[in-house]
């Protein structure tokens, strides 16, 4: 039995036709609407993502060069319209929109486009540049929300746990057309009251229930308010214009009532960490000072208190005797002065007269001058170089 | 003078925060360091009792017509 096979196509053949059936199919430049599902955008290159209604799937691919001119940020779940051409990407068997132009269609993707408004025209008045400090401790915290919701019970059991203070709730409604009003008065309301600062929340809920957050009514509240802004508002994803006017944006309610207080454990914990070093600096100081007594203790002056009587002692021996030196030249000199004079004073010395074979002749101790002075029997003492005579007077004669 | 028990937290907390900066830095008197020590302890003192006492108090505010009044919340 022979087999026909007919023409036998390669892979790259047959993927070729169907390129050119469906690049000549008229689908190109074509509008198409749909909801964006499983959105890449890695490396915030090129995006792909697949549009997808009721009953239908198909893949999509924005490259760098188309989706740079977004005004916008597609997301999962955004209702889209899209231009662009079918194409097919033979290596996958897959075929694709290659995505021109997308703009959001209706719904959600509506309101997208008014939030990106409202946010560039606050933006440009200014309205995002609020940055007031927050109060590290404050004493009473106001709150606007639900009066009923998860948010404002988030919001007490988280400050509660962290650091329990006052609060004052402001219980607004947070979705529907009253409450843009109703927030922005209650804003105005606690900036009048003694609270330090002030929380607007609302928990997670669709992009329509969080509107009146984006409203420029509230933005206005929070940018003329003098007391600083803590929004809490949605979920982690999500992001109003009033999370953009705040002075401070949380994800969540408790997130903002993180932000509004200190944690009591940490302060706690740091509170001990201050009582170990002033213990600590307190123990150091005593003991650099008791060190430097120590090391005056030390000092000779102290050890061996004698040293010092010791030292004097040898100083007054040396004065003594350098003194004594002293002492003993002078007097040899006046002993030599004494000597010289001795000579000149023996000279007129009546002694010196005596040697010269003089004598002095005296009567009861008294020197007689004249003969005149004496009578016969009279007893005359003369004294003679080497010594005394008496003798009686036989004659007087004159 | 500000009066010790008047004092915020926060204030507290900052001038215990310098005191002890201060014994840090200086080589300081003695009787200036006790002084420094004493003042240091009664402001962790202090501080760790506002912190024990914190407690949470929760006013509504309730609008009645324009005509608005408080009430405990919880």
């Amino acid at each position: 039995m022979t087999k026909t096979y007919g023409k036998i196509y390669s892979v790259d053949e047959i993927s070729d036709r169907i390129k050119k059936i469906v690049e000549n199919s008229g689908l190109d430049n074509i509008w198409v609407k749909g909801e964006i599902s499983n959105f890449r955008h890695h490396d915030k290159r090129h995006m792909y993502f697949s549009l997808k209604d009721k009953n239908a799937v198909i893949d999509c691919a924005m490259f760098k060069s188309a989706n740079k001119k977004l005004i916008f940020d597609p997301e999962e779940g955004m209702q889209v319209l899209i231009r662009g051409n079918v194409g097919i990407y033979k290596r996958r068997s897959n075929y694709q929109i290659i995505v021109e132009e997308m703009k959001p269609a209706g719904g959600r993707g509506e309101l997208y486009i008014k939030f990106l408004q409202i946010k560039e025209k606050l933006e440009k008045k200014g309205f995002f540049n609020k940055d007031k400090n927050l109060p590290k401790f404050p004493k009473k915290i106001g709150v606007v929300t639900s009066g009923n919701g998860a948010a404002i019970e988030d919001i007490t059991t988280t400050i509660e746990r962290r650091f329990p203070v006052k609060i004052l709730l402001y219980p607004s409604l947070v979705q529907g057309k009253n409450a843009k009003d109703n927030i922005a008065r209650g804003i105005k309301y606690l900036d009048n009251t003694d609270v330090d600062v002030i929380i607007i929340a609302r928990g997670g809920g669709s992009w329509e229930d969080l509107w009146p957050f984006n409203e420029e009514v509230v933005a206005k509240a929070i940018y003329n308010c003098k007391k600083p802004v803590i929004s809490g508002v949605g979920h982690e994803t999500d992001h109003t214009i009033a999370d953009f006017v705040a002075d401070k944006r949380a994800v969540t309610p408790s997130g903002a009532a993180e932000i509004a207080v200190p944690n009591k454990k940490e302060l706690n914990s740091h509170l001990d960490n201050l009582r170990d070093s002033l213990i600590k600096l307190m123990k150091n100081n005593l003991l650099i000072k008791k060190e430097r007594l120590n090391s005056l203790a030390s000092r000779t002056i102290f050890k061996k208190p004698l040293t010092l009587i010791e030292k004097k002692e040898q100083q007054i021996d040396d004065i003594e005797k350098n003194l004594s030196n002293v002492l003993k030249s002078r007097l040899e000199k006046i002993s030599n002065e004494i000597d010289k004079k001795e000579g000149k004073l023996n000279a007129l010395s009546p002694f010196g007269v005596l040697e010269r074979g003089y004598s002095i002749t005296m009567r009861e101790n008294r020197v007689i001058r004249s003969v005149s002075n004496l009578k016969e029997g009279d007893i005359i003492t003369t004294t003679l170089k080497d010594g005394n005579v008496n003798s009686k007077v036989n004659k007087n004669g004159k | 003078m500000e009066n010790d028990d008047e004092k915020s937290f926060e204030s507290s907390l900052e001038e215990l925060e310098k005191t002890i900066q201060e014994l840090e830095d200086g080589d300081l008197p003695l009787k200036e360091s006790v002084d420094k020590f004493k003042k240091g302890a009664k402001l962790l003192k202090k501080c760790k009792e506002e912190l024990k006492n914190a407690e949470i108090s929760i006013e509504k505010i309730v609008d009645d017509d324009g005509k608005i009044d408080l009430e405990n919340f919880i």
